[in-house]
């Protein structure tokens, strides 16, 4: 039974035509992965199914009845729900759990003038425990990790008993653990009939829910796999347009040290932690939420006090304050969670690409624009950033141009050390392949410290392979030859693995 | 396509457009308004909101919001008064005294803002309260003027100088004699200063970066506190400056002058937004803001519409600007120039 027909739709952004004649079905029943790369069109699809904008040509049906959502509420109220990526839209942050959990009782017609707290938090904790979430439902919502407020936000939306779930890549601040909860959930629905649409780069998440894959590329459907066995290389295949190629690394061991990490101690561990990141060399350091990973890219960037031990940057003490006293040594970072981070969303790519440096493109404070946009142009040609100009604001960008964008931010001038923070955060795999190659090709002269949970990420850019776990090394591996299964052992703590670490 | 064109050219020019119209319907109906004398009129009349106006906008580009720029101004304004007819100074140390509290009153409120985060509608609601009891206070709630009773019962002998008068009474020659006051030249550089500063200069690119997403200005190490607190310094000075230019025009220390200084210039810099489709704070649409409300009013007033039509008439001019502003750009979409 078809939940969704979706035909003909199109939409475009001013020059931009997005999407160009989409054709979708969605069985009731049966999850659906999409797949395309940035700027395929995937979250202009969603958007508009969920209500937040209008199409400018096609039709859309549900259950047979036509359906063109106003606004947001319209299309909850059609059953047609959505999990973004971004997690705060989903929450509020300053109520507790229980309200968070039970926002639409308090918007249903006849609920009562006075709220019940006792009685909605009963409500709450049956919702929390249906959904294997084992939180306090009286805490703040602010309070709690990414990943609750994540488990929170798709709890809330069951709530809504949808026709239609769209989840926009959910696991991408979710633990393992956490995202099997979120698949046996996902199984739950199926067997009761919803159809979901599933957004996700994730290969492991795609091989464990799929039913269907749908790809999408250039804001046209490129190819449906929908027979078991699922043909999953076909679909990345259909995905990028040509086949996907193991990326060979010719490791370079590093002339002289740069950055020196010595004998750091990172919250939750009695190990000090040290490393050495030499010239040319692209160290990428891995593990999972909460192994100390963010930790360190804060406190060599100046965003946290490193309290035992000591960094050093050639060779000399090395102990910034802030952000301005790092980049001023020549440590530069590209955050994580660019949107809230990184990107000016007011500014267009040029302004947003050189804001660190504006004092390079100014003279006397006065700044000179052709200065700053030729840098750009010169930039946006050098990583392969699409767009039509450098003038255009950087919200016309996909997700993976963008980080394109931030990430050559802080290639306009030359650093001694420049720290990654996740880089591939949301970023398909066409782009991600772009930025890797262009971060190894400007290697040179640098050290370059790249943080990423991903394995395969962290495979396809590194030289070498440091392991956190719980604030410790517990490997380090050369990228040649790796010992898949030892690494994995690492990153997930085994404790055999740490063993033959020491 | 035909729509988006159409919707767009709106936004960007439909502010200037509706301007022209208006002066061109008063220059055809009302006999005088097309005069440089009218001109001249319309600029003094706007001079010193438009000043103050500008020093809103730049806390307005760093996300932040001063009101108390209103009562630095009347502050200003008894302060020069004082400093002239009871403490005796020149001209000079009192326009200086008046700056320096000006500069003196931002730091507080961006510290307020900055180091004890205080959110900053109430941290300047509490200055604001603050300066207009404080101005009180030495003249015990009387207006300032030469030959007043003192509180120790002798009289003020000062006065106010010639030469601070000359800030507000003079006017240059140009095309008719004694044709610009001195004030709508300072209200012009003052536009021109603030327009280099925030939209040329590294350090104003940065503040709109601020303004739009802070931490990420952090991160690329900009000092946020240090422009935040500027950007509250710079609007403190030329609410001070206003003062100053309103104190010279007056020649007394009125206590009851300058209620109106707040809403109108506050209202100059959000219509300002609807300007060439900007959506955003800025220099220019702040000083087109208030020429436009000095436009309208000087123009009705010709019409002999009544004066108490005054506030309802700016009021309505702010809505349609924010309507223009947040509901066509909406309209638009992400994205645009700079």
């Amino acid at each position: 039974m078809k939940a969704c027909e979706i035909r003909g739709l199109e939409k475009s952004f001013g020059r931009n035509h997005v999407l160009r004649g989409i054709d979708l079905d969605l069985g009731a029943g049966e999850v659906t992965v999409l797949m395309g790369a940035n700027g395929a069109g995937k979250s202009t699809l969603v958007k508009i199914l969920c209500g937040f904008q209008g199409a400018n040509a096609g039709t859309m049906k549900l259950e047979g009845q036509p359906y063109s959502p106003t606004d947001a509420a319209d299309a909850i109220s059609c059953g047609v729900v959505t999990v973004h990526q971004s997690i705060d839209d989903g929450v509020i942050p300053d109520l507790d759990v229980a309200t968070n959990l039970m926002l639409n009782r308090l918007t249903e017609p006849g609920a009562g003038l006075m709220v019940r707290d006792r009685a909605l938090r009963i409500a709450a904790r049956k919702v929390a425990d249906n959904m294997g979430l084992d939180l306090d439902v009286r805490a703040r919502v602010s309070d709690l990790s990414v990943a609750d407020r994540q488990m929170i936000a798709i709890a809330r939306a069951m709530a809504y008993d949808p026709k239609i779930l769209i989840l926009d890549e959910p696991t991408s601040s979710l633990s393992a653990s956490e995202a099997d909860r979120l698949f046996a959930l996902l199984d739950r629905l199926r067997e009761q009939g919803v159809a979901i649409l599933y957004i996700s780069h994730r290969m492991s998440d795609i091989r464990r829910i799929a039913d269907r894959i749908v790809c999408m590329r250039d804001g046209k459907i490129s190819g449906v796999f929908d027979q078991a066995p699922l043909d999953y290389d076909g679909a990345v295949t259909a995905m990028l347009g040509h086949k996907m190629t193991e990326v060979d690394i010719e490791v370079v061991s590093g002339g002289p040290a740069i950055l020196e990490v010595d004998q750091v101690l990172l919250d939750g561990s009695d190990t000090p932690v040290s490393f050495t990141a030499r010239d040319g060399e692209v160290v990428a350091i891995t593990g999972l939420l909460g192994s100390g990973k963010s930790q360190l890219a804060d406190m060599i960037f100046g965003q946290k006090p490193v309290r035992a031990g000591q960094l050093r940057l050639d060779g000399q003490p090395y102990a910034p304050a802030s952000a301005a006293q790092a980049v001023a040594a020549g440590v530069f970072m590209s955050s994580k969670d660019r949107s809230t981070n990184a990107v000016i969303p007011d500014f267009d790519i040029a302004n947003n690409m050189t804001l660190p440096f504006l004092g390079s493109f100014s003279r006397l404070s006065l700044l000179s624009k052709t200065r700053q946009r030729g840098a750009a142009t010169d930039m946006i040609k050098q990583i392969g950033v699409k767009c039509q100009s450098d003038q255009d604001g950087i919200g016309t960008l996909s997700g993976g141009n963008q980080q394109k964008v931030m990430i050559g931010r802080w290639l306009l001038e030359d650093s001694r050390v420049l720290l990654l923070d996740e880089p591939f955060q949301g970023v398909d795999i066409g782009a991600r392949r772009d930025i890797g190659r262009h971060i190894r090709a400007t290697a040179k002269g640098r050290a370059t410290l790249v943080f990423a949970a991903e394995l395969d990420e962290a495979l396809e850019i590194a030289d070498r392979i440091i392991v956190l776990h719980e604030g410790a090394i517990v490997g380090t591996h050369e990228n040649s030859n790796i010992d898949l299964d030892a690494l994995i052992a690492q990153v997930s703590g085994a404790k055999d693995a740490r063993i033959q670490a020491n | 396509m035909k729509n988006e064109k159409i919707l767009n050219f709106a936004i960007r020019f439909g502010f200037l457009i509706l301007l022209l119209g208006l002066v061109l319907y008063f220059s055809l109906s009302a006999s005088g308004f097309a005069s440089p004398r009218s001109a001249a009129f319309i600029l003094q009349s706007v001079a010193i909101t438009g000043i103050l106006a500008l020093g809103v906008t730049c806390t307005l580009v760093v996300d932040g919001f001063d009101l108390s720029i209103g009562s630095v101004a009347t502050t200003s304004l008894m302060l020069s008064a004082y400093a002239m007819v009871i403490l005796e100074m020149s001209a000079f140390s009192a326009v200086m005294l008046c700056l320096l509290m000006g500069a003196v009153v931002g730091l507080i409120n961006g510290l307020l803002i900055v180091k004890f985060k205080v959110p900053d509608l109430l941290a300047t609601l509490g200055m604001m309260f603050l300066l207009i009891g404080l101005q009180r206070i030495p003249t015990q709630g009387n207006s300032i003027a030469t030959g007043m009773k003192l509180p120790d019962g002798s009289v003020a002998e000062g006065a106010f100088s010639q030469a601070f008068l000359w800030l507000g009474r003079h006017r240059f020659d140009l095309v008719v004699e004694r044709l610009v006051p001195v004030p709508v030249v300072i209200f012009l550089v003052t536009a021109l200063a603030i327009y280099v500063f925030l939209e040329l200069t590294r350090h104003g690119r940065l503040m709109y970066a601020i303004g739009s997403n802070e931490r990420a200005a952090a991160l690329v190490g900009a000092n946020v506190n240090r422009y935040k607190i500027a950007a509250y310094m710079i609007s403190g000075v030329t609410a001070s400056i206003g003062g100053i230019l309103l104190a010279a025009r007056l020649g007394r220390g009125d206590i009851a002058s300058g209620n109106n200084l707040l809403l109108d210039s506050v209202a100059a810099a959000l219509i300002g937004f609807a300007v060439l489709g900007a959506a955003r704070p800025n220099a220019f649409g702040t000083a087109v803001g208030a020429l436009f409300v000095g436009i309208l009013l000087q123009g009705l007033t010709m019409m002999n519409a009544p004066y108490y039509t005054q506030d309802f008439v700016k009021g309505a001019v702010l809505v349609i600007a924010l309507v223009f502003t947040f509901y066509l750009s909406a309209k638009r979409g992400a994205g645009g120039k700079t």
